[in-house]
């Protein structure tokens, strides 16, 4: 394997631990789960016992929850093997779910005809992403189906905001989904994860399109490189983006490598 | 060369034209005669691309395709950035493309060409022989004029974009295992992709038709309807072992069908490349 994320994200999980229970607060990205610290705790005790009491079942399909003793207990485990890749997609679209569905619901000001269509549409696309990965992922494997959203960043009445933001998210998640590729063993996964980056790769050159018609930049060569590929992402790399928007924490270090 | 003398023998491939049907209307059907005749003409590590039977013959005890297998895949992509290399080269220097629409065509077209040389080379670095380029026809014998009437061109872009991302989605399940070349693939995969949408919006922004970025159904919109080969299928609402995504979400038929591209068969593509190979 090209890629080495797991260390990385081992220093960035302990560094989200010494935060969190050293109470290192201003070094700790996860400024919202500081405020909800009891709520938490409650629901993820429960959620871990009851995710330990089926574990057996699901042993060697791969667990989402292991007793590794770096993980950080206040963390959403993607888990590992095929599951945990799957649980790292679902994170992905549940997060442009939860974006476009706030797109739609504070439409910004002057929105054409041809960019409701459009947003509205990745709006349904990215939907029924999430909720195929929610349906195909057992609920005992399955990261939780609320993750919690940060999108104090994105100004919903600025077109240049959303669209931007827009962009900046099709782009990862076709680099997630190409990065993700050699790490999936079964052949059915790999054709889902196909079926599904393609639509992420033409909503990412429409958005970009909106952003500058009439351009190379639908396929800019920001993105895509001299040989003509478009980019590819480790999950540490993606989740380190994706974390900015993402306010639960995740580990992902149980990940296939 | 072991693919273009398989292209050549297709080229030979008598399809089932009707009598009632002009050539442009049959131009992408091709009868059970020819699948057959195709089916026969590939080499086993191609057609293994498909069948998961004779997948399981050619690939090694852990799983991951063998190297022959690998290069096959390579060259008949490589077979198809052949096609669209020449397809934009030609139209580019043709001047039938209109202004505001160059900047995207040269781009797609320095796309295709990258390709081409990054597969050539891909495969040179696995002692592989790179096949060489057909001869291409992309009148089809006259049933188009991509090189004078822009909306040909526009038409025959749309379908070799949308088909190159459904070839290249058929074939990662060949490269399990390799993972450079898979993840590569997959790289060429979505350009392909970002490419068909911004070409189907340029057909809508052209007034030829009201097709978005992404599939809806297995409407091939205004194309003529020969092309439906590039569309069948697109309509698919299984996915992932759920007999019908619509029961599991509040979307659409339509929003689920376009949320999921399907896959070609190294086959389906070939049938529908081979009409554009002299």
């Amino acid at each position: 394997m090209p890629y080495d994320y797991s260390l990385v994200l081992k220093q960035k999980e302990l560094q989200t631990i010494k935060s969190q229970f050293i109470m290192k607060k201003e070094n700790s990205p996860e400024v919202d789960f500081i405020h909800q610290p009891i709520g938490r705790l409650g629901f993820l005790k429960f959620s871990g016992a009851a995710v330990a009491a089926t574990g057996l079942l699901v042993a060697g399909v791969g667990c989402k929850k292991d007793d590794d003793d770096d993980d950080n207990p206040m963390a959403e485990d993607l888990g590992s093997g095929d599951i945990g890749i799957l649980n790292y997609a679902y994170a992905l679209e549940q997060l442009e779910a939860a974006f476009y569905i706030q797109v739609m619901a504070t439409p910004f000001a002057g929105m054409t005809q041809e960019e409701a269509q459009i947003l509205g549409d990745l709006k349904n696309h990215e939907i029924a992403h999430r909720d195929f990965f929610k349906a195909a992922i057992p609920a005992a494997n399955r990261i939780k189906d609320d993750l919690a959203v940060n999108f104090s960043s994105i100004d919903f009445n600025s077109r240049a905001s959303v669209l931007g933001t827009a962009k900046a998210f099709e782009d990862l998640g076709v680099a997630a989904y190409n990065g993700a590729g050699q790490l999936i063993a079964d052949v059915q996964y790999l054709a889902l994860a196909g079926k599904i980056v393609s639509v992420e790769a033409r909503h990412a050159a429409a958005i970009r399109d909106l952003l500058n018609p009439w351009s190379a930049d639908f396929a800019g060569n920001d993105i895509i490189d001299g040989n003509g590929l478009d980019g590819a992402k480790t999950p540490a790399q993606v989740l380190a983006i994706a974390g900015t928007y993402i306010s639960t924490p995740i580990n992902a270090s149980n990940l296939p490598s | 060369m072991k693919m273009l003398n398989i292209l050549e023998k297709l080229g030979d491939t008598k399809f089932d034209f009707s009598q009632t049907n002009t050539r442009r209307e049959s131009i992408f059907s091709i009868g059970q005669s020819g699948k057959a005749i195709l089916t026969a003409a590939l080499p086993l590590g191609v057609i293994a691309a498909t069948g998961a039977s004779a997948k399981a013959n050619t690939t090694s005890v852990a799983g991951a395709a063998s190297t022959a297998t690998v290069i096959d895949v390579l060259n008949f992509a490589l077979t198809l950035e052949y096609l669209e290399a020449q397809f934009y080269n030609m139209g580019v220097t043709s001047g039938v493309i209109a202004n505001a629409d160059l900047a995207v065509f040269n781009q797609i077209r320095q796309h295709e060409n990258d390709h081409v040389t990054f597969l050539t080379n891909t495969i040179e670095s696995l002692n592989g022989t790179p096949v060489n380029s057909p001869i291409f026809d992309f009148t089809a014998g006259g049933a188009f004029q991509p090189f004078v009437l822009y909306g040909d061109f526009l038409a025959l872009a749309q379908a070799f974009e949308d088909t190159g991302v459904r070839a290249y989605k058929g074939q990662a399940g060949n490269l399990i295992g390799s993972d450079a070349i898979l993840t590569a693939a997959l790289q060429i995969h979505s350009v392909e992709a970002r490419h068909a949408s911004e070409v189907r919006r340029l057909r809508t922004k052209n007034g030829l038709d009201t097709s978005k970025g992404w599939i809806t159904g297995n409407s091939r919109g205004t194309l003529p309807a020969p092309t439906q080969a590039v569309y069948d299928g697109e309509q698919n609402l299984s996915q992932g072992g759920i007999t019908n995504i619509t029961s599991i979400t509040t979307v659409s038929a339509a929003g689920c069908q376009e949320a999921f591209d399907e896959p070609l068969t190294d086959t389906q593509v070939l049938a529908i490349a081979n009409l554009f190979i002299v």
